[in-house]
């Protein structure tokens, strides 16, 4: 059968309302000013001819029927390639107010047309789920009578957590009597930049959060230590004073390495820590992913590759034969690159095999502990799928795995470090605490920094998070100067101070009711209550109605 | 919140001192408990050798009792002498109370071989059998198996409990008493749950709050120490720590503040030893306490002491005159067990201090976490 070409519809063929987004244009008030065609990140935007008929109402005329008039407006365009992300940048660029989208109340067709040439669909950010059983935690163990609660503003409070393996206390006074190495502890902030690259992020995001990290530590005290991501960091940054203050990640590609074991010789300190990534909470199983988009000239050049080529890392490290063998070389090898004075920890993701890597950890002189990375975590770049519907939430995962030290007596061994939509909604001290009483010795933040310090746009309803494509409108995660000068790194180091001193601020509005302030209330999970039956059996917390 | 007094005095005094000294406390209980320690015995109807374990605890019926002494003749003890208490069961709220026992044994002979150590791991594991045992029909409450050492615990007003049991008749008398008054809390009402809590010669009672309790209770249990069991109260925790860091890790006293309550990081930088004890505090990190709490303990060879939690919201005082030394949770108890004493040499200890009252009782003496800390001595 011919199909019959003169309608023109496609099986791919979408109108505006079969789309995520919808524009609303007001033509009355446009101004024909082009700001917003000019700023949308996916030129979805062009104005075009419109005709409007203008009904004739004049009854007595001979003459009936209608007049037209033709206008310049706006169109979307409906190709997936330039649909409208609903970044909203160009209501924040519009001077009359004339235009905005709108999420679309009818199921977008376009997702089942997502998948095009053969590729399945990718994007950045998150996994557009509001659902957080985070923040379904509550603080209920108030101190009342006999233990007065505290005053969070004038009482002193100890907040800081423990990075790095811990002796147990028999051990430690026998190898300080004998003058046996100590394993490497640093005392940090307990939330913590999760990795993000330095080719994931853009210059001046990278550079604003290293110079916010900077002031909290010099000049708030408050020690603040932020992760790189795979990928390195600028050479002057490895042999700057900042680079205690980082987390040198080492990932599947290795990609940076070549520039941070040249630079070791001339480090005026040493790092904070070394994550080495096995996994990542939103991408279970594949490895990093830098789209070419981003592959600029200076990024190219810290990781030693050419420019403008796709940097896939593997999903696994080549040494990985098996996690006992993998772990013990590329610990071990990491600890030695620093003379055995740097913590060295696995990054994985969520997963029921949690325990089983946990437990082989333990018996790992040189672990530093363990970070988890939940479903909910963020990425620059994954299949839809991976971040949809792979990986394990990571509460249970951690609380499992935190029984399981507290059952082996380890628990102050190992730190447990939790990642994966801590404050995906916004209550970032509150999911944070929450996890810390599960369990974890401290959290790491990834998403919520971009939006909190840099004003990114994306959101659990498919906002923006186009993050992979090197578009970014605010200039966070892009490696085009046009984009990124938009963002100031210094407005960005000032929103990083903003926020770690609200977080502290609420520690403290945490902690003062329960009568905690000596130490982090690690696993103090009496403090903890939830309104979900199932989640608190599962959790052994307690359920409150 | 629980009211504490505690005496130690050279000369051996009864009990009924300190519990009516805990009278002037009385508005900080609801006579919801009454625990009494006493270390240093001495029995008006029985000449007591040093050495000799001391069993006390209650049967709560026939049947308890007779499994108990079944259970003590299969280890080989040998009763020596069974103190008989002057109960009015009238004055006592319990009904299922048979016998109060506070009994000294003489060793399995099978032991004269063996190391301290061993005696006193054997004695423990042997009162941890009985504690077992009564639980499983809660018919038996076993407090302490040890020597010169002897617990009470009750239900009730503490005054009224000391007249229950006649201690005011002088039968018992000891030089070291510690009491508290309980005022119940979160708990519910167990004998397990009374002060002063006692493993292995470490005897504390404490007051306030330890809000950290959970997190500690699971480090503790996780060391699978066969004593690191009940915590029917969140203090329980003060004594096994003390019995950790001085028995097991064998530190000197001096540490026990230095883990339940350590020093900051930049008062640690400063610290001549501040080093190795910020390395203790991250290795102990799951022990830190957070109160507010007052702390008294005594320790085997006598020594007793007073500490605060670092908050420092507890008044706190300890007085006397050389030969006896009182300390109480308010100042009211010290005035009432010492009345006649040097008030200008009462002290409360601040947030860094640990109060020591040596065995010689000569007079207290004060250490501060600022000091330098002990490094090459033992417990
Ligand atoms: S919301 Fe963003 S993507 Fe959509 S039209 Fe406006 S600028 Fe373009
Ligand atoms: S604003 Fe930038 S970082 Fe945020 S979701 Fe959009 S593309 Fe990603």
């Amino acid at each position: 059968m011919v199909s019959i070409r003169s309608i023109p519809s496609t099986p791919s063929s979408l109108t505006y309302n079969d789309l995520p987004w919808i524009i609303e244009h007001r033509e009355d008030r446009c101004t024909l000013c082009g700001r917003c065609t000019s700023i949308c990140p996916t030129q979805s935007l062009h104005l075009t001819y419109h005709r409007q008929r203008m009904p004739q109402l004049g009854i007595l005329k001979k003459k009936r029927g209608s007049e037209y008039r033709v206008f310049t407006g706006i169109r979307q365009s409906t190709s997936l390639e330039h649909r409208c992300t609903g970044c909203g940048m160009c209501s924040m660029v519009c001077p009359n107010e004339a235009i905005g989208p709108f999420p679309n109340s009818n199921d977008d067709r376009a997702r089942f047309h997502s998948h095009q040439k053969g590729e399945a669909w990718k994007r950045g950010g998150r996994r557009n789920d509001r659902h957080s059983l985070l923040d379904q935690l509550s603080f209920n163990r108030i101190s009342m009578l006999t233990d007065p609660a505290l005053d969070a503003g004038r009482h002193e409070f100890y907040l800081n957590t423990i990075l790095g393996r811990v002796l147990p206390p028999e051990e430690y006074i026998r190898r300080q009597a004998a003058g046996e190495w100590i394993p490497p502890t640093r005392e940090i902030f307990p939330f913590i930049i999760g990795s993000m690259s330095f080719g994931a992020l853009s210059p001046n995001m990278w550079l604003g959060l290293l110079q916010g990290v900077a002031y909290c530590n010099e000049v708030l005290n408050i020690p603040v230590v932020m992760c790189t991501g795979e990928g390195g960091c600028p050479p002057w940054v490895l042999k700057s004073p900042f680079l205690k203050y980082l987390v040198l990640q080492i990932a599947s590609g290795y990609f940076g390495w070549d520039e941070i074991i040249r630079a070791i010789p001339d480090m005026q300190c040493d790092p904070a820590a070394i994550e080495i990534k096995y996994g990542q909470g939103a991408k279970p199983g594949d490895g990093g992913l830098l789209m070419w988009f981003k592959v600029s000239q200076l990024i190219a050049r810290l990781r030693g590759v050419p420019e403008g080529v796709d940097l896939p890392s593997p999903p696994v490290h080549q040494t990985l034969y098996s996690i006992e063998e993998s772990v013990m070389k590329m610990i071990q090898t990491l600890s030695m690159a620093w003379d055995f004075r740097v913590p060295v920890y696995p990054k994985i993701s969520g997963s029921t095999s949690a325990k089983a890597v946990l437990n082989n950890l333990v018996r790992n002189p040189y672990a530093s502990g363990l970070l988890i990375d939940g479903i909910d975590g963020g990425t620059g770049a994954a299949y839809n799928v991976s971040m949809d519907a792979t990986g394990h939430a990571i509460a249970s995962n951690l609380r499992d795995c935190y029984l399981d030290l507290v059952a082996q007596g380890k628990q102050n061994e190992i730190p447990l470090f939790a990642a994966g939509g801590v404050g995906k909604n916004g209550n970032v001290t509150q999911n944070g605490m929450g996890l810390i009483m599960l369990g974890a010795s401290g959290v790491h933040i990834g998403k919520y920094i971009l939006q909190a310090a840099a004003g990114c746009l994306g959101n659990e309803k498919n906002r923006c998070n186009v993050c992979n494509l090197g578009i970014c409108p605010k200039g966070i995660t892009s490696q085009n100067p046009k984009l990124y000068r938009r963002l100031d790194p210094d407005q960005v180091a000032q929103r990083v101070v903003d926020v770690f001193m609200g977080i502290r601020t609420e520690m403290k509005k945490i902690m003062a009711p329960l009568g905690r302030s000596q130490s982090l209330p690690v696993g103090m999970s009496d403090a903890l209550g939830i309104g979900d039956e199932p989640a608190a059996r599962r959790l052994k917390i307690r359920y409150v109605c | 919140m629980c009211r504490l007094a505690m005496k130690t005095a050279a000369e051996p005094f009864s009990p009924y001192t300190v519990l009516q000294a805990m009278e002037a406390m009385q508005e900080g209980y609801d006579g919801s408990g009454l625990g009494l320690l006493l270390r240093g015995m001495n029995f008006a109807d029985f000449n007591y050798q040093a050495g000799e374990p001391i069993l006390s605890g209650i049967a709560h019926s026939e049947a308890a009792l007779h499994r108990l002494n079944q259970m003590l003749q299969d280890r080989g003890f040998t009763l020596k002498y069974d103190h008989e208490f002057q109960v009015r069961p009238e004055l006592i709220e319990a009904k299922d109370r048979h016998k109060y026992f506070l009994r000294v044994y003489k060793q399995p002979l099978s032991w004269k071989e063996w190391s301290r150590e061993q005696v006193e791991n054997e004695l423990m594991l042997t009162r941890l059998a009985l504690r077992e045992d009564g639980l499983r029909d809660n018919d038996l409450t076993v407090f302490s198996f040890w020597p010169d050492v002897a617990i009470i615990k009750e239900v009730g007003w503490p005054l009224q409990v000391g007249d229950a049991l006649g201690l005011a008749d002088n039968r018992i008398t000891s030089r070291i008493c510690m009491a508290q008054g309980r005022q119940n809390t979160n708990y519910g009402i167990n004998l397990y749950a009374c002060h002063p809590f006692f493993i292995q010669g470490v005897g504390t009672m404490t007051n306030g709050e330890n809000t950290a309790f959970v997190p500690i209770k699971e480090y503790l249990t996780g060391l699978h120490r066969p004593g690191y069991v009940g915590y029917q109260s969140d203090s329980e925790v003060f004594a096994h720590i003390l019995h950790y860091v001085t028995r097991e890790l064998k530190l000197p006293l001096e540490a026990y503040k230095h883990v339940i309550t350590p020093l900051k990081t930049e008062e640690l930088e400063k610290h001549p030893q501040g080093r190795f004890l910020r390395g203790l505090r991250d290795a102990c990190r799951r022990m830190i306490i957070d109160g507010p709490n007052c702390v008294m303990g005594s320790m085997p060879d006598e020594t007793c002491l007073l500490l605060m939690d670092t908050k420092k919201m507890r008044p706190a005082t300890i007085g006397g005159r050389p030969g006896e030394w009182a300390m109480a949770s308010e100042m009211c108890g010290v005035d009432a067990m010492i009345p006649h004493r040097d008030k200008s040499l009462d002290f409360q200890p601040m947030r860094e201090n640990t109060v020591i009252v040596p065995a010689h009782r000569k007079e207290f003496v004060i250490w501060s976490q600022f000091d330098p800390y002990p490094l090459h001595r033992a417990a």
